[in-house]
């Protein structure tokens, strides 16, 4: 579309500067992460190269169940989260529930990991809310019983609870990639052949939908196998995940065990490149298989069966994570509420008027970090899309660079951006924090944003420059009104993604900005659970409100415009 | 790309430029002229953030110096204070030294000794402090012993801490008196006791109680680990012990409680029977917070449990090493202090020489309440020494070698 000739325009200056702002960190912060890895820190007596810190990680006893629980957790949640967001599609499609379902998403996808995993833990454990509902009248427990319902050896409370969130996402991506697949159509022509519903979409939607499924997919199993914050919180302790050893490692006093941790946060990258590997193989098995499959024939049946299990094991989940939201919110008005009593025994505001104060610190730190994130995010995808928009060009590679924060483990390159940010005086401060939640809020921005955007009518914009409109007021006065309403949904989450960040905000924060999510996490560890559920309360109200605000602007603000609500 | 690839070699060779460069002592300003220059500064106080109470303290304190001297107190709420040691480490390693993001650190023995060995720690600066002069140095000499580190004046005494155990008498009648009842204790009650997973200050604690009371010469605690040799043959018992303990803990010994405020939380919900504390009010704050059932009460072990003291310190790159200082000085004024002992607050026992308050002063301790679960001072027994750190850096290492697995 850019004629030869036409002045420069500051805008192709965007999509470089977006990619420069991303890889710069995370590439720094990878070899600031290797060079310790093999021995070199001179400000810590390391003048390597030495192999001593691979050593002693391959010689740590706590290695193999750590290593094991992160390949159980992390493999089984994606596992659980990917066959049930097929098998839903495949099964419930066009059903009532899968219509409920889908207007579920939103709220889980928006409420952070730990506000999840709070509510989890405290369902499920032992003396937990489900045992208390039965216990002691139909269990005959008095006391709790010793069994290890959470923080379970092999991290499969874990694996629940990171599915409960990466179910609504791949779900998600999943109906946004069916409106690129002329899925309808595929469905009809199977069923015309008489393949019975579920197999019709099996046979013929999947192979169609799945490489678009491929980049989500991958991201969520590199979040599962490197999790940190739900690991804490649900995971097992003796010993932990493999990523909750390397941030301990990080943190310990003892100064060598800081190479050992970048040797460890090496190994978390391999486990994951090896992870995604993997499940590479995996597919290219499956579809050999699938492949066959799908040639002998078979039309299979209705799919009654299928329909009414996999709805039933989706609401399970996602009734997991509602409750979880629930009972956490119930806890922050609850007076006393001891085993085995059911409820509460009072309902008060005591917590709340103690802890609003410290609550509205973090809250205003964690509103005012997911602003500017979100903001900043939402001013370069826009820029880049514009960019891309009137130069014509579409940029396919870039979108593997725009996954690679959701798919490089944060634990392996955070430490080595810690130091970079400590050499440019940066570290601590409000913007090397904003900057640590740019590179996790703007790939889901660019997400959100890049099909409604790309997708909107060339004709008006055409038009709006018949009439004799700038390109700017093309994009100020037609692109952004119309689009007001994926801009502001993009936004919202954004907002939510800073929100849900817990190891940037350590690390680049230098401990000085506590946020929602940190002081939730630190808090679930031991405190009282009714401030807890305060801090998981709010944490999970800030982007529910984000959200709120995303649908309801655009329709107040178009509620005389029909075409556009 | 090639750009890109120059960034990063420039960055790469920066990292390895900045070796540690000695330090030069800053001057430690007199405390009139710490309270002038204190005035407007902000003070990043990094302390442990587990507990809501002790913030809620913290946050108290932060009003007082704001209105007495106007300083501003931002609680850095860590989960375990090496996060912060480890933190200025890191600047150090930056080549940060006056603008550092710790000013004041909530500290006492492994951490301490390991700041104080790197000379990361800013000062002597405890003698410049006016209220130090009423500290109980000779009836408490753990406030300038720390864990057999002598404190040279480089961190301020804030409390006293006393091992001791919580359970509740509505579920438990008759209660241990040493690690042998107690182990016998869990043989017959499987699955009701844990401790939490050192390194937490609380499990690791527990290990040296029991290190004490098991090994044969306790005196060799007092000195550093000679070798691998020693440290295998004097806590040989300790691991003997709980070898054959761990089976019959919560969870058959294969999971642990994060912190004391973890266990605790344990208690309440009935999961184990008894709770590891350091604070001997605790158990009266929790009740009066309503964490725990009013049954709930306190014992100790009649010949001894572990004392000591914690401070707070300031890092040698402090950006506010003044207004920490002040503020150092006002965790140890006699109306802090007694805040502070009150169990509806917190519970932590002064550091002070009451004898030497004015009588004014006194009558705030006098009108702190003891609380329905606080042993009488006299019941507390006696104090057991802190061992040398180097045991608790070795214990914590074979622990995590041994059950970590």
């Amino acid at each position: 579309m850019r004629l030869p000739g036409l002045p420069f325009s500051p805008l192709a200056l965007v999509p470089p500067l977006t990619l420069a702002l991303f890889l710069l960190p995370i590439g720094a912060g990878l070899v600031g992460t290797w060079l310790p890895a093999f021995g070199i820190l001179p400000s810590l007596g390391g003048t390597g190269p030495t192999l001593t810190p691979w050593v002693r990680l391959l010689n740590d006893p706590a290695l193999p169940g750590a290593l094991t629980a992160t390949l159980i957790s992390g493999f089984g949640s994606t596992l659980l989260a990917f066959t049930l967001t097929v098998g839903f599609a495949a099964a419930a499609q066009g059903t009532w529930a899968y219509r409920q379902a889908t207007r579920l998403l939103a709220p889980l996808l928006a409420v952070p990991h730990a506000a999840i995993a709070i509510g989890v833990a405290f369902l499920l454990a032992p003396s937990g809310f489900l045992l208390r509902l039965v216990s002691p009248w139909a269990t005959g427990l008095d006391l709790p019983p010793d069994l290890a319902t959470v923080q379970d050896r092999y991290g499969v409370a874990l694996a629940l609870a990171l599915a409960v969130k990466e179910t609504p996402f791949l779900l998600l991506m999943l109906l946004g990639a069916l409106g690129q697949v002329q899925a309808p159509q595929r469905l009809a022509t199977a069923r015309s052949l008489g393949y019975g519903p579920v197999t019709a979409w099996l046979k013929t939607v999947l192979p169609a939908v799945y490489p678009q499924l491929r980049l989500p997919i991958y991201a969520v199993l590199a979040f599962s196998l490197s999790v940190i914050d739900m690991a804490l919180i649900l995971g097992p302790t003796a010993p932990p995940t493999f990523a909750v050893l390397v941030f301990r490692w990080f943190n310990d006093p003892d100064l060598t065990l800081r190479f050992v941790g970048a040797a460890g946060a090496t190994l978390q990258l391999l486990v994951v490149v090896a992870g995604i590997a993997l499940w590479r193989l995996a597919e290219i098995a499956a579809a050999r298989l699938g492949r066959r499959w799908i040639a002998r024939g078979n039309r299979g049946g209705p799919g009654q069966i299928a329909r009414q299990g996999w709805s039933a094991a989706v609401f399970l989940l996602l009734g997991l994570g509602l409750a979880s939201l629930l009972v956490m919110a119930l806890w922050s008005f609850a007076g006393r509420w001891r085993w085995p009593d059911a409820w509460p025994d009072s309902v008060t505001l005591v917590t709340w008027s103690r802890q609003l104060e410290p609550a509205a610190a973090s809250g205003w730190t964690t509103l005012l970090l997911g602003l500017a994130a979100a903001g900043l995010a939402l001013a370069l995808v826009l820029g880049c899309l514009e960019q891309e928009q009137r130069s014509g060009r579409r940029p396919t590679r870039a979108l593997w660079l725009l996954y690679l924060p959701l798919l490089v483990p944060q634990v392996a390159f955070l430490f080595g951006a810690q130091v970079l940010a400590i050499l440019a005086g940066l570290d601590g401060s409000f913007t090397a924090l904003v900057w640590s939640h740019l590179l996790f809020v703007l790939p889901y921005v660019f997400l959100a944003l890049a099909e409604p955007w790309r997708r909107l009518d060339t004709r008006y914009l055409r038009s709006a420059q018949c009439l004799g409109a700038t390109p700017f007021a093309v994009f100020w006065r037609v692109k952004l009104p119309m689009l007001l309403r994926p801009v502001l949904f993009a936004t919202a989450v954004g907002f939510a993604v800073s929100v849900a960040q817990y190891l940037p905000t350590l690390f680049a924060g230098g401990g000085r900005y506590a946020t929602l999510t940190t002081e939730a996490v630190t808090l679930s560890a031991g405190a009282d659970r009714r401030v807890v559920g305060v801090f998981a309360f709010l944490q999970a109200l800030l982007p529910l409100a984000a959200f709120a605000a995303a649908v309801g602007i655009p329709a107040w603000c178009y509620r005389n415009r029909r075409a556009l609500q | 790309m090639s750009s890109l690839r120059s960034i990063l070699f420039a960055l790469g060779g920066g990292l390895l430029a900045t070796a540690s460069l000695a330090a030069e002592p800053r001057a430690v300003p007199t405390f009139e002229q710490a309270v002038e220059s204190a005035d407007g500064q902000t003070v990043y106080f990094n302390a442990w953030g587990g507990d809501e109470r002790i913030n809620a303290y913290i946050d108290w304190v932060g009003d007082q110096v704001s209105a007495r001297y106007g300083i501003t107190v931002q609680h850095v709420k860590l989960s375990d204070t090496a996060d912060a040691v480890a933190r200025v480490l890191a600047e150090r390693a930056a080549g940060n030294r006056t603008t550092g993001s710790i000013d004041l650190i909530w500290i006492n023995g492994e951490n301490f000794a390991a700041m104080k060995e790197a000379d990361l720690l800013f000062g002597p600066f405890v003698s410049e402090l006016p209220n130090f002069a009423l500290v109980d140095t000779e009836g408490k000499p753990t406030t300038l012993i720390d864990f057999t580190v002598p404190t040279d004046g480089l961190e301020a005494p804030w409390g006293m801490a006393k091992f001791n155990f919580i359970y509740d008498s509505a579920r438990l009648e008759t209660t241990p008196e040493n690690a042998r009842e107690l182990f016998d204790w869990a043989a017959t009650e499987p699955g009701r006791f844990t401790y939490p997973a050192p390194p937490d200050f609380m499990g690791s604690t527990f290990l040296k109680q029991l290190l004490i009371e098991l090994t044969e010469d306790a005196d060799l605690l007092q000195r550093p680990v000679q070798d691998d040799a020693q440290f295998a043959e004097v806590t040989a018992p300790l691991w003997a012990y709980l070898d054959t303990l761990h089976p019959n803990l919560w969870r058959d010994g294969r999971a642990f409680p994060t912190n004391g405020p973890a266990q605790r939380r344990l208690l309440d919900d009935g999961e184990v029977d008894i709770a590891l504390s350091f604070y001997p009010g605790e158990a009266s704050s929790l009740i009066a917070a309503g964490q725990l059932a009013e049954s709930a009460r306190t014992f100790v072990f009649p010949e001894g449990t572990i004392g000591n003291t914690h401070f707070v310190a300031i890092p040698f790159n402090a950006r506010a090493p003044e207004a920490a200082m002040v503020v150092a000085d006002f965790l140890m004024s006699p109306e802090a202090q007694a805040e502070k002992q009150n169990p509806e607050v917190w519970g932590d026992d002064t550091v002070l020489d009451l004898a030497r308050l004015s009588e004014e002063a006194r009558a705030l301790f006098d009108a702190v309440p003891l609380g329905p679960a606080t042993l009488a001072p006299e019941a507390l027994g006696p104090v057991l020494l802190e061992p040398h750190p180097t045991w608790m850096t070795a214990l914590e290492s074979d622990w995590r070698r041994r059950y970590l697995r």
